[in-house]
């Protein structure tokens, strides 16, 4: 992974002192709430419903054992001992003190982490697939490229005031596991005559206005990609709308530019920006690239006679490998993904201890890193097939073997009305309420891939406009109700979910769920997952089953 | 005669903000709006006594032919969260060469000045109440940045 120099270890520390002094002016009553609120947002400070919350950034959802101990450490000393992973791979505290928040980062900084820019209207945590660099599918590995972009983007003075949030993915793979199509620029490595570059996205997003993104540019040599980054910011920051916040982030000018009179006016600004300065150079790519190289893999045999032999004798290890391990591009090696949605606990959350024991498996079977995923879980990328049985045991002492990646009780979920000041409605227990109806293990393996996104408002941090069953807290006349799509869908074939009618109460939501599941698997044919159903069959039975 | 941070420096300066529209006949050293300087432009052109200043939404891209006749560019921040200014700023450095006075005058406050440096600002008019020497030792809160920028054309990359 990246390791910092002396600068970018004077910047984090900088940062710790400057927001030191932000926080003692404000408590010393020399800056106002409202000026005091711009500034902590910046460094991922929120004030909650009952605390505030801190948002600790974690670039493209890389962490070390060093850092994973140190995550521990600040929940146990700062928090009541859990965490929460977010959907933009970033971690948060529920309980942070705000007097305390400036230790908290200095303690981040001697670990190269920090809080910086994971709120507020600026460049948000550039995010990736979580399988870079090990997946199968890869044209080439995106995390030099999204460091790359963490570093052009980190304190950009121009770019710190932008109309609205702005969040960038990046996938280097065929299968696109960074929902690119939906961010407000998405950029894709593509192949072009032998050479690779990028493909590059705006517009995209979720949120009140949901739209899938277009290209504006559909090949960008690599060493342009910072001149042009710079070209659609610029032109976001100054014609970017910003007297409505509904209307303010790049989708909507975009749509109102059109996306080639967008992509014209970008290629303008871009025109005085190419080959200057900030076009990358070869030395700064081998520099970024070379924190990237490969581990040092075993030369191994892909055919694993002990590990088949475990599968064929443990059954509920065979159900955990058949959801929870994808496919290595190294003989003999896996990918095996750790599942945070036990039923009856927060999806996403963890635990102090839980985060040592993660720490301790990376040490001990992935080259001492992980990776947290956007769907709120942690993959260890490199685990040799012939550790893998360990691995699982390990886990299901820890608590942490949910077979059930991917599958409809692998919920992804905002923290909602719990915690969240902006909630319209409570999305926890909702997940939990769905989880406790889906408890028969056997009959969801049977209903297969199958994603439901809760958001508990329109801000859509849990992504439900792209989840297979989408659910939607709204708020009528002070109540809490819940509106539920169907047919969303992340990955290659990003679709948004058609809302099926008037909302439910929450206590029908797990019923509605299962009406859903049931004409699916009457409609479905042979092996066809639900979203190949629902794009076969439409929206109509499924209202049809529900309203009946 | 307005107090300002000029290269660092608090100072008082020769040039003041007009708000108003109106261009009064023995008006010297103020900054007039850009549209009021652009209707008049004819008559004040080459004129150094006269500056202009532009809001958030101004375009630079219309003052493109004079830029380099001012003395002193204002730039209007609405309010300390608004970044448009700092665009504002670098077109006109950047893309137009302007090498006079840079002003960023309206809701200025001193955690935004060291941003507003990078982009190309040198001056700044604070807002009511801002403590000027405090503000000024906020320009240096960072030592290092990553990007190409006005004051440092060179990105970290190729000096590190």
């Amino acid at each position: 992974m990246y390791i910092y120099d002396d600068y970018d270890q004077k910047m984090v520390e900088e940062r710790v002192a400057q927001y030191r002094d932000q926080t003692d002016r404000f408590l010393a009553g020399d800056l106002t709430d409202e000026e005091f609120l711009h500034l902590r947002l910046r460094n991922g400070l929120y004030i909650q419903r009952l605390a505030p919350m801190l948002r600790i950034a974690v670039p493209y959802g890389l962490l070390s054992v060093a850092q994973l101990r140190k995550l521990a450490h600040v929940t146990r000393h700062y928090d009541r001992g859990y965490a929460h992973f977010t959907t933009r791979q970033n971690l948060q505290l529920n309980w942070p003190k705000l007097e305390e928040v400036p230790d908290i980062l200095a303690e981040l900084a001697s670990v190269q982490m920090h809080a910086i820019q994971t709120s507020g209207n600026c460049i948000r945590n550039v995010t990736s697939d979580q399988y870079a660099g090990v997946a199968r599918d890869e044209i080439e590995d995106s995390r030099p490229w999204c460091e790359l972009i963490r570093q052009w983007s980190t304190f950009h003075p121009e770019f710190n005031w932008l109309p609205r949030k702005f969040k960038i993915a990046v996938t280097g793979a065929r299968e696109d596991r960074a929902a690119v199509q939906v961010h407000d620029i998405g950029i894709r490595l593509v192949e072009q005559d032998g050479e690779v570059g990028f493909e590059v996205l705006a517009g995209g997003g979720l949120g009140r206005t949901p739209v899938v993104g277009p290209v504006i540019k559909p090949y960008l040599e690599k060493k342009h990609l910072l001149t042009y980054l710079e070209a659609i910011l610029r032109v976001y920051n100054r014609f970017g709308r910003r007297d409505n916040k509904f209307k303010a982030r790049i989708k909507i000018l975009v749509r109102a530019m059109t996306p080639e009179v967008f992509a014209a006016k970008v290629e303008e600004e871009w025109q005085s920006l190419k080959d200057g300065a900030a076009t990358l150079t070869d030395e700064e790519i081998d520099r970024v690239r070379a924190c990237f190289t490969e581990p040092t893999y075993e030369s191994l045999g892909d055919d694993v006679p002990e590990y088949k032999a475990a599968l064929n004798e443990d059954f509920a290890f065979k159900a955990w490998v058949s959801r929870n391990v994808a496919a290595h591009k190294k003989p003999g090696y896996a990918i095996a993904t750790i599942a945070f949605k036990e039923t009856g606990i927060a999806p996403g959350d963890v635990t102090d201890e839980q985060l040592e024991k993660i720490a301790d498996l990376a040490d001990k079977f992935s080259f001492g890193e992980v990776r947290v995923t956007h769907e709120q879980n942690v993959t260890l990328a490199d685990v040799r097939k012939s550790d893998l049985y360990e691995l699982w045991q390990e886990l299901v002492r820890s608590d942490m073997a949910s077979p059930n990646l991917g599958l409809l009780t692998d919920i992804i979920c905002c923290p909602g009305g719990d915690y969240c000041s902006l909630a319209n409605a409570k999305s926890i227990p909702v997940a939990e309420a769905i989880q406790r109806k889906f408890d028969d293990l056997d009959y969801l393996h049977d209903i297969g891939d199958l994603d439901i996104n809760i958001s508990g408002c329109m801000n859509a941090c849990g992504h439900h406009h792209v989840g297979n069953i989408g659910i939607l807290g709204v708020d009528k006349k002070g109540e809490e109700w819940y509106q539920v799509s169907v047919g969303g869908s992340q990955y290659n074939h990003t679709a948004l979910a058609q809302i099926l009618g008037p909302s439910f109460a929450r206590e029908q939501v797990p019923q509605v769920v299962q009406n859903i599941v049931d004409t699916y698997l009457e409609a479905r044919q042979g092996e066809e997952a639900f979203i190949d159903t629902f794009n076969r069959i439409g929206l109509k039975p499924f209202k049809d089953r529900v309203y009946a | 005669m307005p107090k300002i941070i000029l290269d660092g420096n608090v100072t008082d300066s020769d040039f003041d903000v007009q708000y108003g529209s109106d261009l009064e006949a023995d008006a010297t050293n103020v900054l007039l709006p850009m549209k009021t300087w652009l209707e008049q432009a004819d008559k004040l052109k080459g004129r150094n006594d006269i500056g202009i200043w532009l809001d958030a939404d101004g375009e630079p891209e219309e003052i493109a032919d004079h830029v380099n006749s001012f003395a002193v560019i204002g730039l209007n921040f609405p309010t300390f969260f608004d970044g448009r200014c700092l665009s504002t700023a670098n077109i006109l450095r950047r893309k137009y060469g302007y090498k006079g006075e840079l002003r960023a005058i309206g809701d200025v406050r001193r955690d935004q000045l060291e941003q507003m440096r990078r982009c190309g600002i040198n001056a700044f008019q604070l807002a009511e109440g801002q403590d000027a020497d405090a503000a000024t030792s906020s320009l240096t809160s960072f030592t290092v940045g990553y990007q190409a920028t006005v004051d440092q054309p060179e990105p970290l990359f190729r000096r590190r």
